[in-house]
């Protein structure tokens, strides 16, 4: 397995309390393949994923137990010049909004060239030439000229581009992507993501793709991480999941997602709001919102059960929520 | 004239920039036309024309190119840079416009007024004060930049490590400014420098960057945290980039504006206080020449010999106005919300 995520938890000391954003998240992506985690904002999945690279802000954040394996090793007690050298070289990501992610005061040639001088130690003009190779590798027309330009002087879809270029420069055997296209047109999306999915695909690289957008995950992913207050609320192939959810968040998720044969009529939406993260609610968390919540969901926290060997639902009565 | 580029996606009409055009078309093409800039042709890339008549831009543009390029077009900044320049020139070689020696004195034209190779008169000992107001550049112009210099790297490396690392550095710095700032300058310097007996402008410079380095660093600790907390911060580490890499790279040149234009500003009350100082009797003392002295030493006699007073004064009033107004104009040009 090239990366496991074992039971990670994850809490912010803020003013109010004690913030619980990741509450024992479990889930592995092996090479070559895409898991998507879906989620609403505040889920817990970009925070995931920001302790799995380790670039989680400590203090305030804290990693309170938990294991995250890479090719077997456990990352979180490794040292922070060691797990340096993992990041951007073995275990890369790609940013939601490339025009904030990428330096305004540096052009995109020494940014892309950096990784090559950082972690490979090459010369200033060598890193200029892979910068330029990256740039034609993800399609930027005349790179040769625009290797000089500034992040600000492309187009969003090309600054995503960018972004996806300097993580996959050293190609890394893990890439995780934090909503790359949600800061994109509609009709630039589904370019990067074939894109991001071609080069996977070409590179064999596991991965994690985080989104709240279902209608990304249908194309490209292979597996899919439900993520609520931050736990695994279902887990399982992406078909699957698609063709009878077995828990009720999901199934709300996908019901609200616009149909054309449902034109005219009033749109689902989840009742209620995503709870605070600073008092999660007993129980299940999601009893609050949930249309077949019964007493035991609001004092019996549902393990993740095993729906069958692909697939997993923390939900009490799974097998009603898989019957429809 | 340099054609558009040879490749396939563009028509002619790659005038068309801006706007998106229509459905369906390739986006890769699509944007390379919404994005089309005049090329470099391989014949050079210094000769870049552009042909395009909208299009703003031939050039890579930076924060500072920007800058550059509104300051250019700012009389205020043009006068007080021209001011500067012209300060720096006779800081430098005195002799070129005013060839005779400041402390050569005739006790018998004291008081004088203007007459022909004198322009200004003499001061109450009978110096020429033409001859003084200039070589009395040198000694502002050294406090001023060699106390700004010092404050600004002081300043600016303290402040931007407490403000990187936090924790207990930047407490510690933080209530050591606090200290600092509790200090009047003027009774401090004539406490500190009292004692002091050498009669060169260092022990000045010296007291200006240990009271002047908690106003930078300050700002430089503020930028610094602002900076730091941009996602391309998170995204260089995310991508496997040390913290002195990110500190040099990333940050300190998206934080060094502010302190810049602060620098720029102080540099102005700096050479003020050098003034003051000298004044009060406890910066630089005679023989130096420096405009405290001669404004220290022609107060007495203001009515008989106001003219001894004024040249002095409005040399240093102009410097102090010219380095503010260059700091006021920088700032401005810096804001990209002013643009």
């Amino acid at each position: 397995m090239l990366l496991e995520v074992r039971d990670l938890r994850v809490e912010f000391r803020t003013r109010d309390g004690i913030a619980h954003a990741v509450n024992g998240v479990t889930y592995a992506v092996d090479a070559g393949e895409t898991l998507a985690v879906l989620g609403e904002s505040g889920s817990g999945k970009s925070v995931t994923a920001q302790a799995v690279m380790g670039i989680l802000d400590m203090p305030p954040g804290r990693i309170t137990g938990g294991r995250v394996l890479f090719r077997g090793t456990e990352l979180l007690t490794l040292k922070e010049d060691e797990r340096r050298r993992i990041r951007g070289a073995a275990m890369a990501m790609i940013f939601q909004d490339a025009l904030s992610a990428l330096n305004p005061v540096l052009t995109v040639g020494d940014q892309l060239g950096e990784m090559f001088t950082v972690h490979r130690g090459m010369s200033r003009r060598d890193a200029r030439a892979k910068a330029v190779e990256l740039m034609d590798r993800v399609r930027i027309p005349a790179a040769a000229q625009r290797v000089r330009d500034y992040p600000h002087q492309f187009s969003g879809g090309m600054r995503q581009r960018i972004m996806i270029a300097m993580a996959l420069a050293l190609e890394p055997a893990l890439v995780i992507a934090d909503e790359p296209t949600t800061a994109l047109d509609v009709t630039v999306q589904a370019q990067v993501m074939d894109l991001l999915a071609e080069l996977q695909h070409e590179y064999r690289m596991g991965l994690i793709l985080i989104t709240h957008d279902l209608g990304v995950v249908a194309d490209v992913a292979d597996r899919i991480a439900v993520m609520y207050a931050g736990r695994i609320v279902e887990s399982a192939p992406v078909h699957d999941l698609y063709k009878a959810p077995a828990h009720p968040y999901t199934r709300g998720l996908l019901d609200s997602i616009p149909r054309l044969d449902r034109k005219g009529r009033e749109l689902y939406a989840i009742k209620g709001l995503p709870p605070s993260l600073l008092r999660i609610p007993s129980g299940c968390a999601f009893h609050p919102r949930c249309p077949m919540a019964r007493d035991v969901c609001r004092t019996d926290v549902p393990p993740l059960y095993e729906v069958n060997e692909q697939r997993g639902s923390a939900c009490h009565f799974w097998r009603e929520c898989l019957d429809g | 004239m340099p054609e558009p580029p040879q490749e396939p996606p563009h028509e002619p009409e790659g005038a068309v920039a801006g706007t998106g055009m229509g459905g369906g078309m390739d986006l890769a093409a699509s944007e390379a036309t919404a994005l089309e800039r005049t090329p470099h042709g391989p014949d050079g890339p210094g000769g870049t024309v552009g042909t395009g008549g909208p299009g703003p831009q031939d050039r890579p543009r930076s924060l500072w190119s920007d800058a550059w390029r509104d300051l250019r077009r700012n009389p205020v900044f043009l006068l007080s840079a021209l001011v500067i320049c012209f300060l720096i020139l006779i800081a430098i070689r005195p002799s070129l416009i005013a060839p005779g020696n400041p402390l050569q004195c005739d006790l018998a034209r004291a008081q004088d007024g203007p007459r022909p190779g004198h322009p200004f008169g003499y001061d109450g000992q009978g110096c020429d004060v033409y001859t003084r107001t200039v070589h009395g550049a040198r000694a502002s112009v050294t406090v001023g930049v060699c106390a700004t210099l010092g404050v600004a790297v002081l300043g600016s490396v303290l402040g931007a490590l407490a403000g990187f690392f936090g924790g207990v550095w930047d407490s510690v710095l933080s209530r050591i400014t606090d200290i600092f700032f509790a200090i009047p300058v003027v009774l401090g310097g004539l406490v500190l420098l009292s004692v002091v007996t050498s009669n060169t402008v260092w022990p000045v410079v010296g007291f200006i960057v240990l009271l002047g380095w908690p106003q930078l660093s300050r700002i430089a600790r503020g930028s610094v945290i602002t900076a730091k907390q941009h996602d391309y911060v998170q995204a260089a580490r995310a991508l496997g980039a040390s913290n002195t890499r990110i500190l040099l790279r990333h940050i300190a040149p998206n934080a060094v504006a502010p302190v810049i234009v602060v620098a720029t500003i102080a540099l102005g009350t700096y050479i003020a206080l050098e003034a003051t100082l000298s004044y009060l009797g406890v910066g630089l003392k005679p023989p130096s020449v420096s405009w405290g002295i001669d404004i220290s030493a022609a107060s007495p006699y203001i009515r008989n010999a106001p003219h001894a007073l004024l040249w002095p004064a409005g040399a240093l009033a102009i410097t102090v106005l010219a380095f503010i107004m260059l700091g006021d104009a920088v700032r401005d040009a810096l804001d990209p919300k002013l643009r």
